[in-house]
């Protein structure tokens, strides 16, 4: 049943660029599928470590810089006298080390920041990403600083036999995204049911309990990081690639409050939740951009967070799921169970 | 030869010294201010146990009242800091009426979620109103500075310090002398016993919030004017405040009044010695190092949560 719904949402994301001809509604779509595969990364933390990282977009961004630095090559002086001098290379070796520079990051912060829980992992992560804001802002030399890197070229990928094929089109750019969200999916979907998603899972629900049955907290918690910030990498390689401009402006707050109302709203720690929440968010400001000027959707945006955790604190998803297994079960035990008690969430 | 180059390096260091006395001295006047901020977020971090991120639009809001107050309506520039301290204290007594007490026992990440929606709505209000055009406030003081020796300072800076300073001594009383103080400090130390003694734990969680807030108004009011007013000012504010509550320790009023000043002094180093353009790199790279070598707050009494 699940497989079904899974195949089909698939058929039919990727029938859209046959019938959607909207070059400015295909553009929301592909960048909103590019910050759905951050805020699936973003679940694996949040969702089944039960850490929230509000600094997911430094992954991001360093993997779009990463990416972007690659494929333009650079020339900057390091102190003591060094010279690093770097020729383009294809952009596809970009998304590459894209992968590894964020993947290494995830390790560093992993490693350093869950020695703090809670509310003081939360500050240690959105302190890493100022930090690196504020390097993207002033290594004007490597970074340009606010005036952005440009031209950065697009994917091209090479092809068994044929020549190499560049990604410019919509279109193309689309199955790119559609095809890198579905390999981020599986991978997340096969990783959480192996023996390393349940000991993530046995940490989050009691972690005294995880530790006396010997789950290595710091192994278990620093890996699931390095595989998170990875794939926030890749998304970011991906929007370098694709916007083919990138500033400071990628490492702003908002971006990683954006990826965690995707995950909230949509269900953390279920697999599709990130990916229903972040296609309602991600095109909620294309709905609203008509009838409302764009202080007031940010207005709106800030509201509906604030509605969804009231109303539907678990997230759509489980929700939804939970009201489907339970009408399955039969009207007997719903009977039972409902008498009386006002059903929430 | 060797006396013009021993001449030259005694100039330096007049200059130097000068520098340094006069980077003191900046330090002296945004100390006091980022100790508003940290008295009032570890105030609610500590006894509410809420990642408070609306703190920021709170310290935005205070600058907007003195706009308001000063600019819209022309009247006294004094009478702006009361007005914002009181306008602070019953936008924060809304936020934790209508937001917080229904969540009450939730955990810290919904919370925080939910202070996060009502940062960006509050905020992108703020946009709406007033646009996102930086607006200055004329004060009443002149333009000329105060010099005293190698050291300039201007008489708004001195009015900033004297009113930060004179906010902390109320704000000090209010804790340790008030049985409203006492009851804030029970809750702190353990809410079920404080409310099985009869504290009212939910009326000192809005006086807290309201407290808190009321203070982060005061230090917009007061810095507004020195720099531009924006809609987006009070998101390093917000990030500072967490700084120098981490540097101080949970809760601790004494610890956040000393880590405001430790990171206004990191800051004027940082901006004078290293780069300007790394001087708000300073408050995170304090947490990181805390939170690395000392996650207790260098001045912990109080137990940290997590």
């Amino acid at each position: 049943m699940k497989a079904v719904i899974t195949i089909l949402a698939v058929v039919a994301l990727a029938s859209v660029p046959l019938w959607l001809r909207d070059p400015y509604l295909l553009n929301a779509l592909i960048t909103t599928g590019i910050f759905v595969i951050g805020a699936m990364s973003l679940n694996l933390l949040l969702g089944f470590t039960g850490q929230l990282s509000l600094g997911h977009i430094a992954f991001f961004g360093i993997g779009a810089y990463v990416s972007a630095l690659t494929s333009l090559g650079f020339d900057v002086g390091l102190p003591g006298g060094f010279r690093v001098v770097h020729e383009p290379w294809p952009p596809i070796i970009g998304l590459v080390f894209a992968i590894l520079a964020a993947g290494l990051c995830g390790y560093f912060v992993g490693l350093l920041s869950f020695r703090v829980r809670g509310a003081y992992f939360v500050i240690v992560t959105i302190s890493f990403a100022e930090v690196v804001r504020l390097v993207a802002l002033n290594w004007v030399e490597l970074t340009q600083g606010p005036l952005a890197l440009t031209n950065i070229p697009s994917i091209a990928l090479p092809l068994p036999g044929l020549s190499e094929l560049t990604l410019r089109t919509k279109m193309q750019n689309y199955y790119l995204v559609l095809v890198v969200a579905l390999i981020a999916y599986l991978l997340i979907a096969r990783l959480v049911r192996s023996h390393f998603g349940r000991a993530m899972r046995g940490l989050m629900e009691n972690e005294t309990l995880a530790v006396s049955v010997g789950i290595d907290v710091t192994k278990t918690l620093t890996l699931a990081a390095v595989i998170s910030a990875a794939i926030a990498g890749a998304a970011g390689s991906l929007y370098a690639h694709y916007i083919r401009i990138i500033d400071p402006e990628v490492f702003a707050f908002i971006n990683t409050v954006t990826m965690v109302i995707m995950v909230i709203s949509g269900g953390k720690g279920s697999l599709a939740g990130p990916v229903v929440g972040g296609l309602i968010f991600g095109l909620l400001p294309v709905a609203l951009r008509p009838v409302m000027a764009p202080e007031a959707q940010w207005i709106a945006y800030g509201g509906v967070l604030m509605a969804i955790l009231f109303v539907l604190p678990r997230g759509i998803v489980p929700s939804l799921a939970q009201r489907l297994t339970r009408r399955r079960s039969g009207a007997k035990a719903l009977a039972l169970t409902e008498t009386g008690v006002e059903e929430r969430a | 030869m060797a006396q013009r180059h021993s001449r030259r390096i005694a100039g330096y260091s007049g200059t130097a010294l000068s520098e340094f006395l006069q980077h003191m001295v900046n330090m002296l006047v945004l100390g006091g201010t980022y100790a508003l901020l940290g008295i009032g977020l570890t105030l609610i971090f500590g006894i509410m146990n809420v990642v408070n991120f609306t703190h920021g639009v709170l310290y935005t809001f205070g600058a907007y009242i003195t706009f308001i107050v000063v600019q819209q309506f022309g009247l006294n520039f004094f009478l702006a800091l009361p007005v914002a301290v009181l306008a602070g204290w019953l936008l924060g007594a809304a936020i934790e009426l209508t937001l917080l007490r229904p969540l009450r026992g939730s955990d810290i990440d919904t919370t925080m979620l939910v202070m996060i929606g009502a940062w960006i709505a509050m905020q992108s209000g703020t946009l709406w109103i007033w646009g996102g055009v930086a607006k200055s406030v004329a004060t009443p003081f002149p333009d000329a500075p105060l010099v005293v020796g190698p050291v300039s300072v201007s008489w708004l800076r001195l009015f900033v310090l004297a009113a930060a300073a004179l906010l902390i001594v109320v704000t000090y009383l209010l804790i340790n002398k008030t049985s409203l103080g006492r009851a804030m400090r029970a809750t702190f130390q353990d809410h079920d016993t404080a409310s099985l003694m009869g504290v009212n734990v939910d009326m000192i969680y809005t006086s807290t919030f309201a407290i808190g807030s009321s203070l982060a108004a005061a230090a917009g009011a007061l810095l507004g004017p020195v720099y531009v007013i924006f809609p987006q000012m009070g998101d390093l504010a917000a990030v500072k405040a967490f700084a120098i509550v981490i540097l101080g320790g949970l809760g601790n009023i004494t610890g956040a009044v000393i880590g405001g000043f430790i990171l206004a002094l990191a800051e004027e180093l940082g901006a004078g010695y290293v780069s300007s353009g790394y001087r708000d790199a300073m408050g995170f790279l304090i947490i990181i190092a805390v939170l690395i070598f000392k996650p207790t707050g260098l001045f912990a009494r109080a137990e940290r949560v997590g």
